[in-house]
């Protein structure tokens, strides 16, 4: 059966709350946050009126006007004029407008119109208005443009009832949908319905009593040029150190329990059952554990981005690094998809259909996997922790922190090099586009949402760590314990299992950036996820040195390791594209394999000839 | 040069929302985007401003401006802050 739901979609200006509300419509956990051009894919979801009606309705992104000038806005337009393959026309469109900001949404209104569908509007953020005094004459507005009109708080309880209610009464009535007079607007038609809407608004909405300062005083400082910058650079570094300091108790916390719990299995086998023995302690409990131990550093960096997305930060931030993403060849709006690729590249590649010009689209994908993702935090934390002090400089300044921000750092240049470059070579004429962005009001962050984003983080980092991970652990495992060794043999058995023979195979291709075997044998488990070649040393490092090992990975490496060895593998992971999925969503956005193959490469080249100056360079300086 | 003296004469009163600098403020008079540093197309252009709420009459005013060389710049049009490049905010004329 097709069901016979009811189809609504949300529609309007971006940053009004339609994947809010279409969360507390459904119940879903879709990603919301205070700036222009969060959803660029269209959701499905469903619910059941209060009457019983069952529903389904569509999140889209929003949009200025139905032209549909980036990948995003036109998926809203075809939806909309029912051009979606697959997707039939909305039986019904929620226009949702931000109440406190209703010029270019009534515009969209007016546009919206002329497609001729049963549509009604919702002045969502109403409690905002409330509080800054303004009051809307409803019925009037209603009459004026001859709609049905509700207002609505998304995120607050109970802040969409009246329009469930609202939606039954008008879903309980047919409508006739007129045909379709929509032709892609001109100018004048634009500055008509502008004109329309100033028209309306002025009659119907007064002005603030109680008008929002606070964002222009705050922006006074955040947008300041120099002070500006420097909060900028301090908001980095903050969430750079915090990262190592304040996960430090938790992470040992974990560490200390996998490790206990590695034990405590070691003990309770019996003693015939060594094999399983070291599945479960060393395939199991060192390399998923070994991964688990970062959550806490995956939570911070989240809670920070979560933090500054839903202050309304990120537009500023975008706004005051325009001047030097330009200076890369890059596009104004470059910038949130880069920075969300901190916590991971896939919703980084995903966020750059909000830029309008394929060449800046293109390049600005090729580079979000040079961002330092949060799968790098356990690579990069490990070596770290193994090899660089952790003392404190100046006071205040944790070193390890300090090289941590440094591989942020490095990731960032290199990425705007490599931008540059592209744009020197592969397309010189191409002038620079245009930044243009609505800079949201400030909003408090809600610990509700805060906390859910979290939440979900944490979940899918754990998941992964479930899935992905665990099923490389236990090829890793297999490949490190088979063939044993034959009876008599010396050394440790690894050194008779397929791994080493692996690892053996391509040391000589390794040698030169100073990677020993055991490094191949994690790098190439490491492809599918970046967290795996931690877990993957956990383990190989581990069936090597018994069960001492097993506890400390850091302290064998510190052993094991040349600094220089050290100081390679973390330039290699600035590079190197060690991951599966990424490369598929690079596929899938630009349509084709060409330019997943362009990443993979051009990434390994860098990685390679990084990392080879770096060992030789470390050599050459007498880093052992 | 290119235009009739009348307009090449406006051009030289006009004063172009681009050059204008933080703490200004005005109303649009019209767009004109015949002669600006922007890489859109003139009729693109306008299309883009008067989508962001840069139409005749709107009151306009500039809040913040970057750091190199004073781009971007952070404008007020009615009750809407935008963000956008100076080379862009040539096409707006104001008084
Ligand atoms: N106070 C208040 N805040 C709201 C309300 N609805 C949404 N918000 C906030 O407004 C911001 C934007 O919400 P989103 O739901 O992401 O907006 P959107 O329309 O989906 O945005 P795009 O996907 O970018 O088009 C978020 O910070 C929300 O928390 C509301 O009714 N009241
Ligand atoms: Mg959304």
């Amino acid at each position: 059966m097709t069901t016979a739901s009811l189809r609504l979609a949300l529609v309007g200006a971006p940053n009004t709350g339609k994947t809010s509300l279409f969360n507390s419509l459904t119940g879903s956990r879709q990603k919301v946050a205070n700036y222009p051009g969060v959803t660029v894919e269209r959701k499905s979801g469903g619910f059941v009126t209060p009457e019983g009606r069952s529903v389904t309705v569509l999140d889209l992104p929003g949009t200025y006007s139905l032209r549909g000038r980036s990948p995003d806005e036109e998926i809203t337009r075809d939806i909309v004029l029912g051009r979606f393959d697959g997707e039939a026309v909305p039986d019904l469109m929620l226009c949702v407008a931000d109440a406190t900001n209703l010029r270019l949404t009534l515009r969209l209104v007016l546009e919206l119109k002329r497609v001729g569908r049963p549509m009604m509007l919702v002045l969502n953020m109403i409690d905002i208005a409330r509080r800054r005094g303004v009051t809307i004459d409803l019925d009037r507005m209603s009459q004026e443009l001859g709609l049905p009109i509700v207002t609505s708080v998304a995120v607050r309880k109970g802040g969409v009832d009246e329009l469930l209610k609202r939606t039954d009464e008008f879903l309980a009535k047919s409508h006739e949908a007129a045909a379709s007079e929509w032709t892609t607007p001109t100018i004048a038609d634009l500055k008509a319905a502008q004109r329309e809407a100033d028209r309306i608004i002025a009659a119907v909405v007064t002005l603030p009593t109680k008008p929002d300062t606070l964002t222009n005083r705050i922006d006074s400082v955040v947008l300041h040029p120099v002070w500006g910058l420097v909060i900028l650079a301090v908001i980095l570094f903050v969430m750079f150190q915090a990262v190592f300091t304040w996960a430090q108790p938790a992470m040992e916390l974990l560490s200390d329990g996998f490790a206990a719990l590695g034990q405590l299995i070691h003990d309770l086998m019996p003693a015939g059952w060594g094999l399983l023995q070291s599945f479960l302690q060393n395939g199991l409990i060192s390399g998923v554990g070994s991964v688990i131990v970062f959550l806490p550093q995956i939570i911070i960096i989240f809670l920070f981005i979560l933090l500054l997305e839903d202050f309304g930060y990120m537009a500023r931030a975008a706004f005051l690094m325009d001047r030097i993403m330009g200076g890369a060849g890059l596009h104004g709006r470059a910038f949130i998809p880069l920075l969300s690729s901190f916590a991971c590249a896939i919703p980084g590649i995903m966020a750059t259909r909000v830029i309008d010009n394929r060449r800046d689209r293109l390049t600005t994908i090729l580079i979000a996997p040079l961002m330092t993702c949060s799968a790098r935090i356990p690579v990069y934390t490990l070596i770290i922790s193994a090899f660089v002090p952790a003392t404190t400089l100046w006071g205040f300044v944790n070193l390890q922190g300090l090289v941590m921000f440094g591989l942020y750092a490095a990731g960032i240049t290199s990425a705007l090099t490599v931008s540059a470059i592209a744009k020197f070579f592969l397309w010189r004429d191409h002038a620079p586009a245009p930044f243009m962005l609505e800079l949201p009001d400030y909003k408090m962050p809600r610990l509700r949402s805060i906390a859910i984003g979290v939440f979900t983080r944490a979940k899918m980092f754990l998941y992964r760590a479930g899935t992905t991970i665990l099923s490389m652990m236990v090829l890793i495992w297999f490949l490190a314990s088979f063939p044993q060794a034959p009876a008599g043999a010396e050394g440790p058995a690894i050194n008779y299992s397929f791994a080493a023979m692996i690892g053996h195979a391509l040391e000589p291709l390794l040698r030169p950036i100073g990677f020993n075997w055991q490094i191949a044998v994690a790098l190439i488990p490491g492809m599918a996820a970046r967290e795996v070649a931690v877990a993957a040393l956990g383990t190989v490092y581990s069936i090597e040195g018994g069960k001492e090992a097993a506890d400390q990975i850091g302290q064998v490496l510190a052993q094991k390791w040349t600094l220089a060895t050290a100081l390679s593998l973390l330039v290699w992971y600035i590079f190197a594209p060690q991951c599966a999925s990424t490369l598929a969503v690079i596929r899938r956005e630009t349509g084709g394999a060409k330019w997943m193959v362009v990443t993979f490469i051009y990434m390994l080249a860098l990685a390679y000839a990084a990392s080879f100056l770096t060992f030789n360079l470390a050599q050459a300086l007498g880093l052992h | 040069m290119t235009g009739d003296p009348d307009t090449s004469q406006d051009i030289l009163h006009d004063i172009r929302l681009g050059h204008a600098d933080r703490g200004f403020v005005g109303k649009i008079i019209r767009l004109d985007a015949l002669v600006t540093g922007s890489s859109l197309s003139p009729q693109e252009l306008e299309q883009r401003l008067v989508e962001m709420g840069f139409v005749e009459g709107a009151r306009v005013e500039i809040l913040h401006e970057g750091t190199i060389r004073r781009d971007p710049i952070a404008v007020r049009v009615d009750n809407i802050t935008i963000a956008l490049r100076r080379s862009e905010a040539m096409a707006v004329i104001v008084e």
